[in-house]
């Protein structure tokens, strides 16, 4: 069965928690483990947090965008800003890069991100933004079919 | 939800204890109140105990990172205390353990710090 959510919300930190909350509820249909749900709300919480500080440098007039899809045991998400884009994808998803010192950034978003989901595939160009495309199988789906 | 935070000075300890989500959100005000209650008071180390935070990202790590090297200025050191197997993770996965101590629970913390619990 394939089911589907999208959810579109200004770029205010405020938001961050709203984010990783919702994914959360859509996701526990396929009756996630705690651990899993912590993992998808960790990493929703680091994209959409990279959208706001990267993406669009703070400014809090702009709209993150999310969809996610789950079919059986597959959770796809799609985690979009139209913000500056990222000049150097190989150095953004090195494990402690920061573009932003300053900010007190650990540059563990992506490490993060990686770890926790299956596969990652970043889309991001200065004029169109940053794209994240997602996806997780949940470990029960693993073992049905194993 | 959000995040609380109360601080404690014992001797040259501070106790930082936090409850709720630590995120980007949170991060930076609990940085500002994290420094200040260590520049207003004569300590040198941190013990942070997260035995209530029900939620952390990597800003939670940039804000212990933070935080560290400011406790090495003041020639201290940082524990952190009953942790939860999510936190630890994404502390493992960072190499915080490398430069920041665990201990099982702040009592213990204290006593390692020379502080009678």
């Amino acid at each position: 069965m394939k089911n589907e959510m999208v959810v579109e919300f200004s770029s205010r930190s405020e938001n961050e928690s709203f984010a990783r909350v919702t994914v959360a509820a859509f996701i526990t249909q396929l009756d996630p483990t705690m651990e899993e749900i912590t993992e998808i709300k960790t990493v929703v919480s680091e994209a959409v947090t990279n959208a706001i500080i990267h993406g669009y440098n703070n400014e809090p007039d702009h709209m993150v965008y999310i969809k996610c899809t789950i079919n059986n045991g597959d959770i796809e998400l799609v985690i979009k800003d139209n913000g500056a884009g990222i000049d150097d994808l190989d150095k953004a998803r090195e494990p402690l890069y920061t573009s932003k010192p300053e900010l007190e950034r650990s540059g563990m978003g992506f490490t993060i991100i990686e770890n926790f989901m299956d596969s990652i595939e970043i889309t991001s160009s200065p004029s169109e933004g940053t794209t994240l495309h997602l996806t997780k199988q949940l470990s029960k789906t693993k073992t049905v079919y194993n | 939800m959000g995040l609380q935070s109360t601080f404690e000075v014992r001797e040259e300890v501070l106790i930082v204890r936090l409850s709720g989500e630590l995120d980007h959100h949170a991060a930076e005000s609990l940085r500002d109140k994290w420094k200040d209650m260590m520049y207003s008071t004569s300590i040198r180390h941190v013990i942070l105990n997260l035995e209530n935070v029900t939620f952390m990202d990597s800003s939670g790590i940039g804000v212990v990172l933070g935080r560290y090297k400011e406790v090495l200025q003041l020639g201290g050191e940082m524990v952190v205390c009953s942790i939860t197997p999510s936190i630890k993770r994404l502390f493992e996965m960072s190499g915080l353990f490398k430069i920041v101590r665990l201990e099982e629970n702040e009592g213990f913390a204290l006593e390692t710090l020379g502080v009678a619990s």
